[in-house]
């Protein structure tokens, strides 16, 4: 099936089969690696990519479904003039990041939440940015730490 | 010892996590080589089974599939270490990992489809999945490598442990109570978020080996390499892409990692195998599942007097790093606390179930949830107060144990006072538990190794030092970063002594043919070994730069300072790049480079496993409060108390990040996680049916370092990294017994279990 799509900004047109995850699609196909395989059964959020502003599991997602869509994933947050996002710098202030298999989940989550919040004019409570995160597992840092990143990203 | 520093003990971000926040890290996952293929191996459909045949031939008239081996194919040695576990199954298959046959293909599908095409017969048998079934005369021999016979009076014991001090009969004679309790500590799993992997490819030209890895103990793993495949082990190159966790489950080589370098030996191209979720759950190895009958005793004054000490360990059906936990816990049995006389007993028991490894806290946590619970019983028979007994009894500085462990520095007392103040201990202790919700707060302490272990016959670190012409400095070391944040410590470490820019120094860590030797990860060692390792060639690249700063300023002087890049000395300046080229292109002609190796100054212990084993140690205590929902049976983490000494804070931000981690995954192990195993067959590998902490589970965690400054540690540091999970189980089933009224002899203390507890407690209570 030919999809059109486009890719951290990119406009792209390929033939994909119709039974090609999305997260194949963006690590095997378009070799963009930082997206995370941690389970492939859309309970570790590690795969996290963000399509049309929602944030989503690649793995639990059909390639043919982005026709028409944007996508971003953790690469399409690297600026030229930032080279890291804000969501990344946050992360790596509050020592958010320790193997960091979970943390391109993690930003991409934090990224398409802190953008509704931005665009609803709403700063979350603690609470609210636990649940917003409560589908992304990390072994490593017991989560205060991305909990303490994500709650700086949304401070004015 | 106490000396004012720049870079220490200030926050510092992590070296590399600009890489590893941007996705631009490369893990094992991440890697492509040309032509590589793709491995995947056929486990055995039964746990206990005789192996009739194997017919490949379906696999291997499969377009794609480049080779299949099996283990008439192969010809290695048997792994492990005790030796009892053969790379590929041969006649028998004694657990539900049992590799039978390995396929290398062109894709992951084909490798996995020809997998599903190889035909097994078997003659299933009845396995044994119950240590103590095991241990019965009558009950088949498991492993048929194992020396149990011989060496233990038993077929299916796979390693035994004795330790005992002091004289228990005066000490029984003395005692006022005598707890004795057993108790059962379930099968827990690592649960890295990057499953395990490996690639391999192998060079017919010159019999070189190349291994991308993820093992946690690289020159460890180098020679378990090359016993498993009869090869030179200098002719193995082992580099560590970025680790996707560890937490012990890297410390044991496993059957995938040989059979990854077979796969590519015979099909002369690089093979890639990676796990999938459901494989890591079931093959990754696994905390030791054992039961612990524990007795103790206090005399009237709730001074403690002995401890008996008996275990049996689920050893599974083959002999892991894992079986060597006793080393551990009996250092907690025989030395957390003051405690007189002390005999432990531990037997590791062959079973069909899936052999465990290593894991953060390596015994520990199972040693000390024993230990704590029966602490507190005893007060409670002494009708004490639960932070008295510990007081009373505490670990102090000088302390020389009955196991010889010399407490140099102490910081036991300390970090049990602070906990009982933060927590508010005594008031919450005393409150009256009413209604729907009832609160309860418990204690937990724990003694860890802090400054390494030495078990094998080095535990040391080496490290080479470049600066080169333009005064950038690459540290090349011979520790691991698996996440934790040695490097960053490292960096500091350097910035702070050569007052060198972080944006001017490297770490390079990745590759046995580069780096100098290690032990690796484990025993909460890196920054203490590599840190010191580090300081002594630090000293050296000082030795030399003064000397010829010296030479070109024409100055006399033995105390140089270096800051921002430049060297001072008698209020004269130079900068350090000028003095490096200086040393290159002035004659005599040198490189500005050392290479330093530290050995820390332990000892080993002797055939009685008595001696100060460790350059240092590390005391914690925890206080955890908990609220019990006593209609579902929920058990909520208020908060948790860390106060722990770790000798010198290094970087706050790394320490408190070890600190809540560990605490996850203790709070984990006490109340959620289970490998549910029937009939050697796992019943939840995924994480919907195993249940690790998520946002919304973690509590609060307090975190009270305590600075001993023990002279053996970098700066006065101590290990820290396994330290915050061992007594977090503990304290957690104090504080649930605190709030309910009801022990519980094993965890995880699930809300099924506090149901039943609580209506067993009111039939009880209405039949009295």
């Amino acid at each position: 099936m030919k999809i059109v799509f486009k890719i951290n900004g990119k406009q792209v047109s390929m033939e994909v089969k119709p039974s090609l995850l999305l997260i194949d699609l963006i690590r095997d196909v378009l070799k963009l690696k930082g997206t995370k395989p941690g389970c492939l059964e859309g309970e570790c959020g590690a795969c996290s990519v963000i399509v049309d502003g929602e944030a989503i599991n690649s793995c639990m997602y059909l390639a043919i479904n982005v026709n028409g869509k944007e996508v971003s994933t953790i690469e399409g947050l690297t600026g030229t003039e930032n080279p890291l996002h804000k969501v990344q710098d946050k992360m790596l202030e509050h020592g958010a990041v320790q193997c960091g298999f979970c943390t391109s989940g993690i930003v991409m989550t934090t990224k398409a939440y802190s953008d509704k919040c931005l665009e609803e004019g709403i700063t979350p409570t603690r609470e609210e940015v636990k649940k917003s995160l409560e589908g992304n597992l990390c072994r490593c840092t017991g989560y205060a730490k991305i909990i303490d990143a994500a709650e700086a990203v949304y401070k004015k | 010892m106490k000396k004012n520093l720049k870079i220490i003990g200030k926050s510092h971000k992590k070296l590399d996590g600009k890489e590893r926040v941007s996705g631009k890290a490369v893990y094992g996952h991440d890697i492509e080589l040309p032509n590589m293929l793709h491995g995947a191996i056929l486990r055995t459909k039964y746990p206990c089974a005789n192996l009739i045949s194997i017919d490949t031939s379906r696999a291997e008239a499969l377009g794609g599939v480049e080779c299949v081996i099996t283990a008439k194919d192969i010809e290695v040695s048997n792994i492990s270490f005790k030796r009892d576990h053969p790379v590929l199954k041969n006649g028998t298959v004694n657990c539900n990992r049992d590799e039978i046959a390995a396929v290398a293909a062109v894709t992951k599908e084909i490798a996995n489809k020809a997998i599903r095409l190889i035909d097994v017969k078997y003659e299933v048998k009845e396995g044994v999945y119950d240590p103590i079934e095991a241990l019965k005369e009558d009950a088949p021999r498991i492993n048929e490598f194992g020396k149990g016979e011989e060496k233990f009076g038993n077929k299916n014991i796979a390693e035994t442990f004795h330790y005992d001090h002091g004289d228990m009969e005066e000490q029984k004679a003395k005692s006022h109570v005598i707890v004795k309790k057993t108790y059962e500590l379930p099968r827990v799993t690592h649960a890295c978020m990057a499953t395990s992997n490996i690639t391999a490819e192998y060079s017919e030209f010159d019999g070189r080996l190349t291994l991308w890895s993820s093992t946690q103990v690289p020159f460890l793993y180098q020679r378990d390499i090359a016993h498993a495949l009869k090869m030179d082990p200098s002719k193995i190159r082992i580099i560590q892409p970025i680790i996707g966790g560890g937490f012990g489950s890297k410390l044991d080589m496993h059957p995938f990692e040989p059979i990854c370098a077979l796969l590519s030996m015979k099909s002369k191209k690089p093979v890639q195998i990676l796990f999938s979720r459901e494989e890591e759950f079931v093959l990754s190895p696994t905390r030791q599942p054992m039961i612990i009958t524990l007795t103790t005793g206090a005399d009237e004054k709730g001074k403690f007097t002995f401890r008996e000490v008996d275990i049996i360990k689920d050893n599974g059906a083959y002999t892991s790093w894992g079986a060597t936990t006793p080393f551990v816990m009996m250092q907690t049995f025989s030395s957390l606390y003051q405690i007189p006389a002390c005999s432990f007993d531990s037997k590791a028991v062959y079973t069909n179930n899936p052999f465990a490894g290593s894991f953060r806290g390596y015994g520990n946590p199972q040693a000390t949830f024993a230990l704590e619970t029966n602490i507190d019983l005893m007060a409670e028979e002494l009708g004490m107060s639960k932070a008295e007994i510990r007081l009373k009894n505490a670990n102090f500085k000088g302390e020389v144990t009955g196991q010889g462990l010399h407490f140099k520095t102490c910081g036991a007392i300390p970090a049990l006072e602070k906990v009982l103040e933060k927590s508010n201990y005594d008031q919450r202790a005393t409150e009256r538990k009413e209604g729907r919700y009832l609160r309860g707060v418990g204690l937990g302490s724990m003694l860890h190794v802090g400054g390494g272990a030495k078990i094998y016959r080095s535990d040391g670190c080496g490290t080479t030092l470049k600066l080169d012409d333009y005064g950038y400095l690459t540290i090349i070391t011979g520790s691991n970063e698996i996440g934790q944040g040695s490097e960053t410590v490292l960096a500091m470490i350097a910035m702070e002594e050569l007052g060198i820019d972080e944006d001017k120094i490297k770490v390079i860590n990745t590759d046995t043919d580069v780096k100098p030797w290690d032990v690796g990860v484990h025993a909460s060692r890196t920054s203490f070994v590599a840190g010191n390792s580090l300081l002594g060639a630090i000293k050296l690249i000082k030795e030399k730069l003064s000397k010829k700063a010296s030479e070109l300023l024409e100055i006399e002087s033995d105390s140089w300072t270096y800051d921002n890049g430049v060297m001072l000395a008698n209020e004269q300046e130079i900068k350090i790049d000028k003095v490096a080229r200086e040393i290159h292109f002035g004659s005599p002609h040198e490189l500005c480079s050392v290479t330093y190796f530290y050995e820390p100054p332990s000892s080993f212990q002797d055939k009685e496993f008595k001696g100060d084993v460790s350059g240092n140690y590390a005391f914690a205590s925890q206080a955890i409060e908990v609220e019990v929902d006593t209609v579902t049976g929920n058990i909520a983490v208020l908060g948790v108390h860390v106060s722990q000494d770790v000798g010198r804070v290094l970087n706050p931000v790394g320490l408190q990040g070890q600190m809540e981690g560990g605490v996850a995954t203790g709070v984990g192990y006490a109340l959620t996680e289970e490998m549910i195993y029937e009939e050697g067959i796992l019943k939840n590998p995924s994480f919907h049916g195993y249940k690790i902490l998520t946002t919304t589970d973690m509590p609060p965690v307090h975190f009270y370092p305590i600075e001993t400054y023990d002279e053996a540690g970098p700066y006065g540091s101590k290990g820290a990294g396994e330290a915050p999970l061992i007594p977090t189980a503990a304290a957690i089933a104090n504080a649930v017994s605190d709030a309910i009224g009801v022990r519980f002899n094993s965890l995880p203390i699930t809300p099924e279990k506090i149901l039943r507890a609580l209506s067993e407690k009111k039939e009880k209570e209405l039949v009295s």
